[in-house]
């Protein structure tokens, strides 16, 4: 649900990174923490166990400029990886405008990304979203690990709607804005439809 | 379902405005936020500057979600307040309709008694006002001359440009 204010001429919108546990969700918003222009920035909340796994979310926001006269700002949310964290990844994806799918490059976690995409689709549909139409970014993540599954075999096994497809090393920077660059994207063409 | 996003304008802006500011002065409270259960805020008045409103707002929302997640896995609807208490200062924390969160922080210069008699009085003006604008959404969205949407012509420039290239 995108937020629109015309007294103070705001826009809000809402994108979570989805993905199974170590995909590099955090290591992404960490990133965008970082490179963030410190004016523009808030506050990296991180919702974390002693481990530095997330147990809620990291909710990172970020004022990105203006549109048409309005004040853009994202609310950048990233979800719990571990599958026993279900209820609290439906809860985050509540009112969302866009979805990063964060997919771990690594043969072995194949299986694992696969059971992640079925999960973001019913936990959208819980929400009221289809993920079929609801914005949407796939980035392939991890590309330098030597294990990494060939760009077009994960193509085949996890792209379904023709969504934009990225590449990324997030603890390197790689790939990182692009992706949310393609997802802002098509929330902000959302917005033409009315 | 469609998505119906939340279009607030300037008049019901300043009438949530003027409300909150009453309840924060009313209920002698320190600061008082309204936050959209989707974790952004909507106003707020008191000494706002004191506390990182955005961080506020995003945390209130997950903590009442997971309270909500709490209330259906024993069968409750909702639970429709949270009351913490601190040393110093207190957190009071009341769901407003179906979207709307008020924030209310006080210390000892109030009471709980009397921040929850305020908060009850708020709840049903800002309900009015939300109810309006849910109102005016849908008959929007059955309504082939809505109003124009000044985002109509967004380019691929201008997303370069929020990217700063
Ligand atoms: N080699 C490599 N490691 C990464 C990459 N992205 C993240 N990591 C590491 O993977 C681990 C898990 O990342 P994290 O962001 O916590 O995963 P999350 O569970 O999805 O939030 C961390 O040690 C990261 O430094 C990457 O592209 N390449
Ligand atoms: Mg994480």
């Amino acid at each position: 649900m995108t937020f629109i204010n015309y007294a103070s001429r705001e826009i809000n919108c809402k994108i979570v990174y989805y993905g199974p546990g170590l995909c590099g969700k955090t290591t992404n918003i960490q990133w965008i923490h970082e490179q963030a222009n410190p004016e523009k920035r808030g506050k990296l909340v991180s919702l974390a166990t002693e481990t530095d796994r997330t147990l809620f979310f990291d909710f990172l926001p970020l004022d990105m400029g203006t549109v048409k006269g309005f004040k853009v700002r994202f609310h950048l949310y990233t979800v719990p990886g571990q599958v026993f964290y279900d209820a609290s990844r439906k809860l985050i994806l509540r009112g969302c405008d866009g979805v990063i799918f964060v997919a771990d490059s690594q043969k072995p976690r194949m299986e694992a990304n696969i059971e992640s995409i079925a999960n973001l689709a019913t936990n959208l549909k819980d929400n009221g979203f289809d993920i079929r139409t609801i914005p949407y970014v796939l980035q392939l993540n991890k590309r330098d690990m030597p294990s990494a599954a060939p760009v077009d075999e994960m193509e085949r096994l996890l792209r379904f709607r023709n969504e934009p497809m990225l590449e990324a090393v997030a603890n390197q920077g790689t790939g990182v804005i692009e992706t949310l660059k393609a997802c802002a994207r098509q929330i902000l063409m959302e917005l033409q439809k009315g | 379902m469609a998505k119906l996003d939340l279009v607030m304008f300037e008049e019901e802006f300043k009438q949530l405005q003027d409300i909150i500011g009453r309840l924060q002065k009313d209920a002698s409270a320190k600061v008082v936020f309204l936050v959209d259960k989707n974790g952004q805020q909507i106003a707020s008045a008191g000494d706002v500057h004191s506390i990182d409103a955005t961080s506020l707002a995003s945390l209130t929302a997950g903590n009442v979600a997971a309270t909500d997640g709490l209330a259906k896995l024993i069968g409750e609807k909702e639970f429709s307040l949270l009351f913490h208490e601190g040393e110093k200062d207190n957190l009071h924390i009341s769901i407003v309709g179906k979207r709307g969160i008020l924030v209310v922080i006080f210390d000892q210069s109030s009471s709980l008694a009397l921040v929850r008699l305020r908060v009850k009085k708020t709840s049903r003006e800002l309900l009015e006002i939300f109810e309006r604008v849910e109102t005016r959404a849908q008959s929007e969205s059955s309504n082939t001359t809505k109003f124009e949407s000044p985002f109509s012509e967004i380019t691929d420039e201008d997303i370069d440009k929020l990217f700063g290239d």
